[in-house]
């Protein structure tokens, strides 16, 4: 695809939920108030540990629980249903008469809706865990572009995972169960409800290794509270981009078979 | 610019035959369609719900595989050229949108002009047309979920044709529009169609639509052709006949004869007769009736398409074209 054309895409990816200002408020207003829960449970824990839970100290961890909420809506978490429901409805057709193939259009209008939620729905849970709690903030100025790149990459690979559970639709139609299950992961396991490095070392390296959770929510706010270092930070956008690669080629594999075995439904 | 032969799509339906077990059965939507469309002709494909209509046209388009047979459009095989071939054809599905739910017609209509890669001065010069022949402007800046149904369809119209397609399909592009909106869009194809550069297929069940718009009319029914010639040649297989009606000063009874001509109802007392032309022209008649006595009104109608198409639909089986 053109530079141009993904760059339209994107554009009107952004324009399209900018038009839901109410909505996008609403949830800005929800995630900064989970925020005030999560944050005094997680505070709990580590007063409970000492002080220092797995490695995080209490500013860390307001920083893991306020970017964290900040991110909900940028790396969309809680997954979509926009293809899954063109597919139930025959509306896919639209997307298959387009001289662009479907993958990258719907890749360059997610990184609008992501660029979208970066402004509008980021910012504040992020401004009221700093004003209200002792945040952690980056002692390297580097941290914070490998902070933009991690988030990118973060929602490069929430992308192609929830397209591969939308792509399920072509054999299922109704996607809701992989999409529960999609939610499951998502919130549990990437690190959003608690960071994963308080799970055993056996089970963090499975998660790192055999599932995209962590790079969605863990790697970014890993990489903000400068956990482990430069290395630390550079070995979770590795992870990232592994993750990343994966879930298009995927992506890309289970495309061609569904658009080979595709019906129409509904004329 | 259209060719295919022997095309082929089957589904396989699955249907519960008892508590757990399922029987698959094999159904074939195209049964061996053979079609050739000449570039520029207009041409109208027609058949009851079902019949194969908008599956053969996903064929055509790339969007679905065939199970057998031959395709080609603008000379490339559909399905591998998908993409290549969406940038030389436009494609208007009347009960689906090309447009996005959520940004106005205007946004929609500059992202596709980056997604086919139009030229800036082409696309201006093709939306001016379309603006003036569809009256768009009272709407551009609407959002595409906020525009009736009528505004919708001028708007998919102009999303189709903004790339300048050699081929158009239209899937029912006048359903569920008033008579306003269908006058406006048959008009519109009408003057599309007699610039000669655009090949147009058109499948509807709306049979003004044909009237107006298609010189060639294929009929399919179980996947199979079973018509493909001119609207005359239709009515001509299914013996339609013109008719005359004429209003008498004097009740005949029983309607005088005239030869080439049959009476086919005779009312209002003997003052009204409606002949049926055989061999007779609808002037030879009225001289006829002339010399015979006065005639207050007389009236020529036309064959109607619909009850000839009904015929054709109803038939058990279909017939070779």
């Amino acid at each position: 695809m053109a530079p141009r054309t993904f760059l339209a895409l994107a554009g009107a990816g952004f324009r399209r939920w900018s038009t839901y200002r109410q909505a996008t408020i609403a949830a800005a207003f929800t995630n900064t108030v989970f925020g005030f829960l999560r944050t005094y449970v997680l505070l709990a824990a580590a007063a409970g540990a000492g002080g220092v839970a797995a490695g995080y100290d209490g500013p860390m961890l307001v920083a893991f629980v306020w970017l964290g909420q900040g991110l909900i809506g940028v790396v969309m978490l809680f997954g979509d249903s926009d293809l899954a429901s063109r597919v139930r409805t025959g509306e896919v057709t639209a997307d298959l008469l387009r001289p662009v193939d479907p993958l990258w259009s719907y890749l360059a209008a997610d990184l609008g809706r992501a660029a979208h939620a970066m402004l509008t729905r980021f910012g504040l849970p992020v401004l009221t865990g700093a004003i209200v709690f002792d945040m952690f903030a980056p002692r390297h100025a580097g941290s914070y572009p490998l902070f933009a790149a991690s988030v990118l990459a973060a929602v490069v690979v929430s992308f192609s995972f929830r397209y591969l559970t939308n792509l399920s639709a072509f054999w299922l139609l109704d996607h809701r169960g992989v999409a529960n299950a999609w939610l499951l992961g998502s919130t549990l396991l990437s690190g959003l409800v608690f960071p994963i490095r308080f799970l055993p070392d056996w089970a963090q390296l499975t998660l790192w290794l055999a599932t995209p959770f962590p790079a969605m929510a863990q790697a970014p706010l890993d990489v903000f509270v400068e956990y482990g270092g430069v290395s630390g930070q550079l070995l979770a956008i590795g992870n990232q981009l592994m993750w990343a690669a994966a879930g298009l080629a995927l992506c890309r594999l289970a495309q061609r078979r569904a658009l080979r075995r595709l019906v129409i439904q509904g004329g | 610019m259209i060719v295919t032969r022997g095309l082929r799509k089957e589904f396989t339906v699955r249907r519960r035959v008892g508590r757990f077990r399922r029987e698959k059965r094999v159904v074939a939507a195209v049964d061996g369609v053979d079609l050739t469309v000449e570039r520029g002709e207009m041409v109208g494909y027609i058949g009851p719900n079902g019949a194969g209509k908008s599956t053969t046209l996903k064929l055509l388009t790339g969007i679905l595989h065939p199970s057998g047979g031959h395709v080609r459009v603008c000379g490339m095989e559909p399905v591998p050229h998908r993409v290549r071939l969406a940038r030389r054809i436009g494609v208007v599905f009347g009960q689906r949108s090309a447009l996005w739910w959520d940004l106005p017609l205007r946004e929609s209509f500059d992202l596709l002009r980056h997604i086919h890669r139009v030229p800036a001065v082409d696309h201006a010069a093709r939306l001016t047309t379309c603006r003036e022949l569809l009256d768009l402007d009272d709407f551009l800046d609407t959002p595409v979920r906020q525009l009736s149904l009528g505004q919708r369809m001028r708007g998919e119209l102009t999303a189709a044709l903004l790339h300048g397609p050699e081929v158009l399909f239209l899937d029912e592009p006048t359903i569920g529009l008033d008579v306003v909106s269908k006058q406006a869009v048959r008009a519109f194809l009408a003057d599309l169609g007699a610039r000669g550069d655009t090949t147009l297929v058109l499948t509807t069940h709306d049979l003004a639509d044909i009237e107006r718009l298609c010189r060639r009319l294929v009929v399919i029914d179980h996947g199979r052709v079973v018509h493909d010639g001119s609207l005359e040649a239709l009515h001509a297989r299914y013996g339609s006949r013109r008719r005359v009606v004429v209003d008498l000063d004097e009740p005949v009874d029983g309607g005088p004869e005239v030869s080439g001509a049959s009476i086919e109802s005779v009312e209002a007392e003997g003052r009204r007769v409606t002949y049926a032309l055989r061999d007779a022209t609808a002037g030879q008649v009225v001289a006829r009736l002339a010399q015979l006595g006065s005639l207050r009104d007389v009236s020529v109608v036309e064959p109607d398409i619909e009850e000839v198409v009904a015929r054709l639909y109803t038939s058990p089986e279909p017939t070779a074209p």
